[in-house]
């Protein structure tokens, strides 16, 4: 039996507002509040609303036969949460039926795959728990922004504890391969590998509204049999669209939502199931392994990074943002840390292409700027802010390593306070002789010490520096705990 | 295929980008084949590029007999034109016109400029257009500009050719709106008689439209290109500066937008010490720029060079690092387009034609000094955008030829004759 998996993306990223050098130092809020409203709120009512539905229904009319996967980012969440909450409620319903499973990404769709391999693994941890949070499901199968892979990330991915990830079933790597199969990564063979059918992907996403195309119109019959069709051994095929297609570019006026609906019924027929990508990657046996030396992605007609790093403008910007990395992430500012998310969005990078022809005009539709080079011109001012903010809570003069032993003497040193005062308690019960009311009134005294510590900040112990060490390491994850729910953003 | 030309400036003496697009667009077309084109200017200096076009003076055109040999003509014109034309041309002449204040050949004087009697030399003009319409044989009749529209006409009257006319300004551009009604009935006159109308950006095309009242579907926009600029101004070298150069090089008038150069300037220092700013030319509002520099408190970090001829733009532009072109209205503007060949990254408004096929430029609105100072300050503190600009202009600019502009001027006259 043939395995059909539908995966959609949802993301939208936190535009920024026209931002010109003279307002660097002077305004700290960046983002285009009444465009990124407009938007989110057109796109829900036409596309993922009645998408939402359409797809709650297919999963009651197929008596839970149909199943799905969605990858959506942080961003998109919080913008839900701001704007059109109803679309999250939807979203829930789907989780609750069980047949939705949500994989895992980067919160911020950001690329941090390709530049900052901390910022990377912070960043999916930070996606996963807020899915975890908002939809009580934790994500098995990993999607990286815009299915960006190679053989690198498939180390960092396996790493973060996936089992499998979900790619572009890009040409230049499949070669005479078939994208109908399950691989596995050739740098950990542990790791197993979806490939996306692009052809079958963009039949409906291209062609279903193309009239010149010589397969129009498409129906639910003819597309399913084409799968039916299939060699015997190509046991799957994976779909990736994106979710904002249907209802916008695929209005619905033809009859996009009808095709859907009727897939179930005729899966049924010609014998293809619908599955998940965790489910597929659980069933079958990898049959070989895949070396991708080169970072491939979903986008473009080369199917590679160029529609991010492209030119000299996009590799500045990123290089210039992911400078402050290591920075950003000893503060503990949240409106520093909030900025610092939504700048990572590829988006950004994305509005900066400089290509031409067909490539060119879906950046351009997509972009909120005149040119690449003022979408350019403006992160660059936004980011020049965030820098002085980034020095303002960290002169530049000190140099990384130093700040680094700086806030880890500063730590090990509370932490030293904490033991002591914890040996103090317990002293202090041994003398008391577990005097319970005396012992509550001690345990609670650390906690209100703890703080206070950390602002006295006295001279560096050199012995205690190094016994706490580890000590911090151990500790590190949970102090880099993100930030949680973040309010919406103020003027 | 034989085209008659009329125009008023040629290189290597022009006055404005008139004659410079004219011979672009001469040698363009001369390059796609097949083109015979004869090119009459008022006063040839003798000093033109010859080879892709017959070059004819109005001043070496007899309008009335004189009885001259062979010797005469060749040693008074020889370095102009071949005498055979000029007894050729004698033997056209059409009416006596022997009331008018002719020279030893028959001819009448033209200066080849823009004098105050310029009506009257635009009508002389004319006159000699009827003698060489019929003797020069032709397919279809050219005109740049509307100097040369009555030109045009007369000879579009006597040969029965179609007249195609070349829209490289109106008078609206010139004189923001308050037009010269003389001008506007020339300007008219010629485009109602014209069986097609070329204009130089889309911009220029609506204004034809709007202002004139002409049929959209006989007006088509050929947008201009640019001439490689010689090898050896390319190759002026830049002096080793720390500070940035943002130059502003045209006529300081009100029609290029100075007073917004200046406006940004201030943005632009009020945040960077680090930055110079030039404004080159001459114009009627300089003085009016000079007290507003100094009134602002900028005099320090702005200079003006007065007006720059030849080699000395050239010169001007490598020492530059921003180019910016704030015209209110601008037909074409070519100027960006030579300071992004020599490697100069160019801020232009979005009201110049030249917008129109320009994408590796920052484009701002004249009026929005805040985009225009935050261009110009990201150019130069950036490295990246000036160097993707400085890159991707060359590659762009050499895809721009006037062979290519040069074939479709050649369609319009297939669909016209």
């Amino acid at each position: 039996m043939k395995s059909l998996s539908f995966c959609f993306k949802i993301h939208q990223p936190f535009r920024l507002k026209r931002y010109r050098f003279f307002d660097i130092g002077n305004d700290h809020y960046y983002y285009d509040d009444f465009a990124d409203d407009e938007i989110i709120s057109r796109v829900a009512a036409s596309s993922y609303i009645p998408m939402a539905k359409v797809l709650l229904e297919m999963i009651e009319k197929s008596n839970k036969k149909f199943k799905f996967a969605v990858m959506i980012s942080g961003t998109a969440i919080e913008q839900f949460q701001l704007y059109v909450p109803e679309v999250i409620d939807l979203f829930k319903q789907l989780a609750d039926t069980g047949c939705m499973e949500i994989l895992s990404g980067t919160y911020s769709h950001s690329l941090a795959s390709l530049e900052n391999v901390e910022e990377f693994v912070r960043d999916v941890k930070l996606h996963d728990e807020t899915i975890y949070r908002v939809f009580g499901l934790k994500p098995k199968t990993f999607a990286n922004t815009e299915l960006i892979y190679d053989d690198d990330i498939a180390l960092i991915i396996k790493s973060m504890g996936f089992e499998s990830a979900i790619t572009e079933g890009a040409k230049h790597i499949l070669g005479w391969k078939s994208p109908n199969y399950l691989y596995s990564a050739s740098s950990v063979p542990s790791l197993k590998l979806l490939f996306t059918n692009s052809k079958l992907s963009r039949d409906i996403t291209r062609n279903f509204n193309n009239p010149h195309w010589h397969e129009y119109p498409l129906t639910a019959d003819k597309y399913m049999s084409w799968i039916a069709a299939l060699p015997k051994e190509e046991q799957v095929v994976n779909l990736c669209m994106s979710l904002d297609t249907f209802g916008t570019f695929l209005p619905e006026s033809c009859g996009i939502f009808e095709f859907m609906k009727a897939l179930p019924h005729f899966a049924k027929e010609m014998n293809v199931e619908f599955a998940t990508p965790s489910e597929i990657s659980k069933k079958l046996k990898p049959v070989g392994e895949m070396v991708v030396m080169h970072p491939i992605s979903g986008v473009d007609e080369a199917r590679d990074v160029s529609a991010w790093m492209g030119n000299e403008l996009q590799k500045e910007a990123l290089r210039k943002l992911y400078d402050l990395s290591e920075r950003v992430n000893l503060c503990h500012d949240r409106r520093l840390k909030q900025d610092w998310e939504y700048l990572q969005s590829s988006d950004h990078f994305y509005y900066m292409s400089t290509k031409n022809l067909d490539d060119g005009a879906s950046h351009a539709a997509f972009s909120p700027y005149d040119s690449p080079y003022s979408a350019f011109t403006n992160y660059m001012n936004v980011l020049a802010d965030f820098t002085v903010r980034v020095d303002g809570q960290f002169p530049q003069e000190i140099g990384n390593e130093e700040l680094n032993s700086l806030l880890l003497t500063i730590k090990n040193q509370a932490s030293e306070i904490e033991e002591l005062n914890k040996k103090m308690a317990s002293l202090r019960t041994n003398i008391l002789n577990a005097d319970d009311t005396v012992y509550s009134k001690v345990e609670a005294e650390p906690k209100e010490t703890a703080p206070a510590a950390k602002t006295v900040a006295p001279a560096p112990k050199k012995s205690a520096s190094k016994k706490a060490a580890s000590a911090t390491k151990k500790a590190a994850p949970s102090a880099r705990k993100p930030a949680p729910a973040k309010k919406a953003p103020k003027k | 295929m034989k085209a008659l030309m009329f125009g008023w400036e040629f290189p290597p003496h022009i006055l404005g980008g008139l004659g410079t697009a004219s011979y672009g667009l001469t040698k363009g077309m001369h390059a796609n084949g097949d083109m015979d084109i004869t090119f009459v200017i008022p006063k040839p200096w003798g000093d033109e590029e010859k080879g892709f076009a017959q070059i004819i003076g109005a001043c070496n055109t007899p309008v009335a007999w004189r009885d001259v040999s062979w010797d005469y003509v060749e040693s008074r014109i020889g370095k102009y034109m071949d005498p055979r034309i000029y007894f050729e041309l004698r033997d056209h002449i059409y009416a006596d016109f022997n009331y008018m204040r002719l020279n030893d050949l028959g001819c009448i004087e033209f200066s080849g400029r823009y004098p105050d009697n310029l009506i009257e030399e635009i009508n002389n003009y004319s006159i000699v257009a009827g003698v060489i319409a019929r003797t020069v044989p032709c397919d279809v009749i050219h005109s740049h500009d509307w100097l040369t529209y009555p030109a045009g006409i007369h000879a579009k009257n006597i040969t029965g050719k179609p007249l195609v006319i070349h829209v490289h300004a109106t008078d609206f551009d010139r004189s923001r709106g308050n037009v010269n009604p003389t001008v506007f009935a020339i300007e008219k006159d010629g485009m109602e008689n014209a069986d097609h109308i070329i204009t130089v950006s889309n911009l220029t095309r609506k204004t034809v439209i709007e202002k004139y009242g002409i049929n959209p579907a006989k007006v088509t926009t050929v947008h201009n290109a640019v001439i490689p600029l010689d090898k050896e101004l390319l190759e002026i070298p830049r002096s080793q500066r720390k500070e940035k150069v943002i130059t502003f090089l045209g006529r300081i008038t009100m029609q290029k937008g100075p007073e917004y150069f200046v406006e940004a300037a201030v943005k632009v220092l009020q945040k960077t010490k680090n930055v110079r700013f030039v404004m080159a030319g001459n114009g009627d509002m300089m003085d009016k720029m000079i007290r507003l520099v100094a009134k602002r408190n900028i005099a320090d970090r702005f200079h003006f060079t007065g007006f720059l001829k030849g080699k000395q733009v050239y010169e001007m532009l490598a020492e530059s690092d921003v180019y910016v072109m704030p015209s209110v209205s601008e037909p074409f503007g070519i100027s960006p387009l030579e300071a992004m060949e020599m490697g100069v990254p160019s801020i232009i408004s979005k009201q110049s034609g030249c917008a129109e096929i320009l994408s590796n430029v920052i484009k701002v609105d004249y009026w929005d000094i805040d985009a225009m100072a935050d261009a110009m300050h990201s150019i130069v503190t950036n490295k990246a955008l000036f160097e993707t600009l400085r890159d991707e202009g060359i590659k762009e600019i050499h895809e721009i030829t006037w062979e290519k502009a040069g074939k479709k001027v050649i369609d319009i006259y297939k669909n016209v004759i």
